[in-house]
């Protein structure tokens, strides 16, 4: 309506009430095609493929072996390495975004690094996989250090996996944090200490509340960045290790097991798990930004 | 002894000198005006009472006890930020009960002098309110309770209603000052606007580009300006240059005219120059006052209850402001016209000597 009547020319007669909201659709045109395009033909797709057997006959068995223990532990091990790498990429990546903004870096220093984690948090699959294994892989250029240390770590595990995540994960949280931290007012803080409020209790009382919103956002983006991480997993552990994307790769297109059918199911439960998690999050979010309009 | 002392205070940032040398002593319960144009270190001396700027030298001194080094949250100074800097994510009553919650008051004790405190600024029925949901006078007044609810023993407000429109503006400054006066807690109000200054001041701070210019009352501020600066930032539209004809007898030449001041000039000798101003008030249109000018009338503007005669004076290098009394049977003189304008010599202050006399200067009154 405010569109509508701000484009009148002052003076123009007044739009007839039939015709207010005339092209206002248009605008929603994009948006419908994406969500279709993008969203709804895909699920549709997986939808009716993890609803057939391998001869096209209309089946649930497919959902039912998802309950056969070793597909039901890549679940557990999906969620647990991105819980894992979501939660402490969040709280280091958080930790350093706010010591590069409150520690007054100098700004071409801080530029320097917000490009870098734009660059590292998209440092994955095959060439993260290469650098971690030339970093840490049984002749890896740290390895005899780590070695002397007494710490083994065995590239194939889900330990070592998590750490690989990590290298985007960390800079990620940097990345998408940075601008919520920079939202935090200087006037603020002033005012909690002018009333006599010690760091830890501004920091619990005002600078924890304002950005739980975004950190719980940015944590579940990182969640699902994890969840859905096929490629570097399967070129670091040659697609042994056991988890969602890469046992639907071995279904759809293993030589060993193939069932398409059981792929495209374990896929619709990915869907699941991450449309519970988005909901989640705006039920969070939605009791943590009362105080937003 | 004074309740707030500040001796000898200096700021400086690297190279620029933000305060310098800037001394004041208020009394209990007293409202002192920091007044003067943006960038004059207001905010910067306003947060070193506050601790949030360490001076560079000088203390600060509250109640006898010297407060230069210690921390924001260990003094007892309650601030109103000039954006009121209100906790987004707590209700009314959470904001103006921060203080004391921070201090481990008793949840009951807090409640009852959230409810006080909200009475006194007239929104006791908003405390479930969140910030965004209050206007921008009512968010003014919420910063005003929760700077007020530590009991603080100095109040400090920024610019508090420079974000606001002028009818808000005029209605909450009386009652900011009726509060303050209740209280009879000690106040430093900043602001850049001067009649906001006379109007609550029991005294006012003018500052000019760090430094003090003049600290009196309004009436002294406003009628005895110390300087060319005060003259002219605290209503004085008139300062213009005039040459000593004879010091002793106030004999005074301007733009070719001879003019007389009340008093003997005793800051320059004869043939000097010497900067004077008076107040548009004071004029007026016609050979009532025993001071006279000639000259021809720019423009007229009126200002709702006044009318402003702008007079090109004879050589016409000189602009002089004359404000008369709307009323209805009033003869305005057109543009162009040849007026006398003329003013007891008790309107004619004579200020410091200018810089130097510059030749045209001298030229222009020969
Ligand atoms: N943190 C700072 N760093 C450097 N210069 C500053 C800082 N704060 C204020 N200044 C400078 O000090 C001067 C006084 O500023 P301020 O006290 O804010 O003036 P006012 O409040 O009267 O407008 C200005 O020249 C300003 O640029
Ligand atoms: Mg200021």
């Amino acid at each position: 309506m405010t569109a509508a009547s701000s484009l009148t020319a002052p003076g123009a007669p007044a739009a007839r009430p039939g015709r207010r909201f005339g092209f206002a659709w248009i605008g929603v045109v994009p948006f419908v095609l994406f969500a279709a395009g993008f969203l709804v033909l895909p699920t549709a797709y997986l939808l009716t493929g993890s609803l057939q057997d391998t001869h096209g006959q209309v089946t649930l068995q497919n959902y039912a072996r998802l309950s056969e223990p070793n597909l039901a532990s890549a679940y557990a091990a999906s969620i647990e390495i991105s819980l894992v790498t979501a939660v402490g990429g969040g709280i280091f990546g958080f930790l350093l975004a706010y010591a590069v903004i409150a520690g007054g870096l100098p700004r071409f220093l801080r530029n320097a690094l917000m490009t870098f984690c734009g660059v590292a948090s998209n440092f994955a699959g095959v060439p993260l996989a290469l650098a971690f294994t030339f970093t840490l892989g049984a002749s890896g250029l740290l390895t005899p250090l780590i070695k002397s240390l007494g710490i083994t770590l065995n590239i194939y595990s889900k330990t070592a996996l998590e750490l690989a995540y990590m290298y985007f994960q960390f800079p990620l949280m940097v990345l998408i944090i940075a601008p919520a931290i920079d939202g935090l007012r200087r006037d603020w803080r002033e005012a909690a200490e002018n009333m006599g409020a010690t760091s830890f209790q501004y920091w619990r009382y005002v600078a924890f509340p304002i950005l739980l919103p975004s950190l719980l956002g940015t944590t579940i983006l990182l969640f699902g960045n994890a969840f859905g991480a096929q490629a570097t997993a399967y070129e670091l552990s040659g697609g042994t290790i056991n988890i969602v994307t890469i046992a639907i790769t071995r279904q759809i297109r293993g030589d060993v097991v193939n069932d398409p059918g059981v792929g495209y199911a374990l896929a619709m439960g990915m869907v699941v798990i991450m449309a519970v998690s988005i909901g989640a999050y705006s039920l969070l979010q939605r009791r943590a930004e009362r105080w937003r309009r | 002894m004074a309740f707030l002392e500040l001796s000898g205070i200096q700021k400086r940032f690297g190279e620029t000198s933000a305060v310098i040398d800037f001394n004041l002593a208020a009394e209990r319960g007293e409202f002192v005006s920091f007044l003067g144009p943006s960038g004059c270190g207001k905010t910067t001396t306003l947060r070193m009472i506050a601790g949030f700027e360490q001076p560079t030298a000088g203390t600060v001194a509250v109640d006898g006890k010297d407060i230069t080094r210690r921390a924001p949250n260990q003094r007892n100074v309650g601030m109103v930020f000039q954006s009121y800097a209100l906790f987004p994510n707590m209700t009314v009553a959470g904001n103006v009960g921060f203080g004391l919650r921070v201090r481990k008051q008793p949840k009951d004790r807090v409640a009852k002098r959230v409810t006080e405190l909200l009475e006194l600024i007239h929104l006791p029925d908003k405390a479930d309110r969140y910030p965004y949901q209050l206007s921008g006078g009512q968010q003014q007044r919420v910063a005003l309770a929760r700077a007020l609810a530590i009991e603080p023993q100095v109040l400090l407000l920024d610019e508090p209603l420079s974000a606001l429109d002028a009818k808000i503006r005029v209605i909450l400054r009386n009652e900011i000052r009726a509060i303050q006066r209740s209280l009879g807690i000690t106040t430093v109000y900043v602001t850049h606007d001067q009649e906001e200054a006379l109007s609550l001041s029991d005294r006012i701070v003018v500052m000019s580009e760090g430094r003090i210019e003049q600290i009196g009352s309004p009436f002294e501020v406003y009628n005895f300006p110390a300087t060319s600066f005060v003259a002219s930032f605290v209503g004085t539209l008139n300062v213009m240059t005039a040459r000593v004809a004879g010091a002793a007898e106030g004999r005074l030449v301007m733009d070719g005219q001879p003019i007389r001041a009340a008093r003997p000039v005793t800051i320059a000798p004869d043939g000097a120059n010497v900067t004077i101003a008076f107040r548009p008030e004071m004029l007026s249109m016609g050979e009532a006052g025993a001071n006279r000018l000639r000259g021809t009338v720019q423009d007229v503007t009126f200002l709702g209850s006044i009318v402003r005669i702008r007079v090109h004076l004879a050589s016409g290098a000189t602009v002089v402001s004359v404000d008369t009394f709307n009323d209805p049977n009033l003869t305005v003189p057109e543009a162009g016209a040849e007026v006398t304008i003329s003013f007891p010599p008790e309107a004619v202050l004579v200020l410091e000597a200018p810089p130097a006399a510059t030749a045209e200067d001298l030229i222009a009154e020969a």
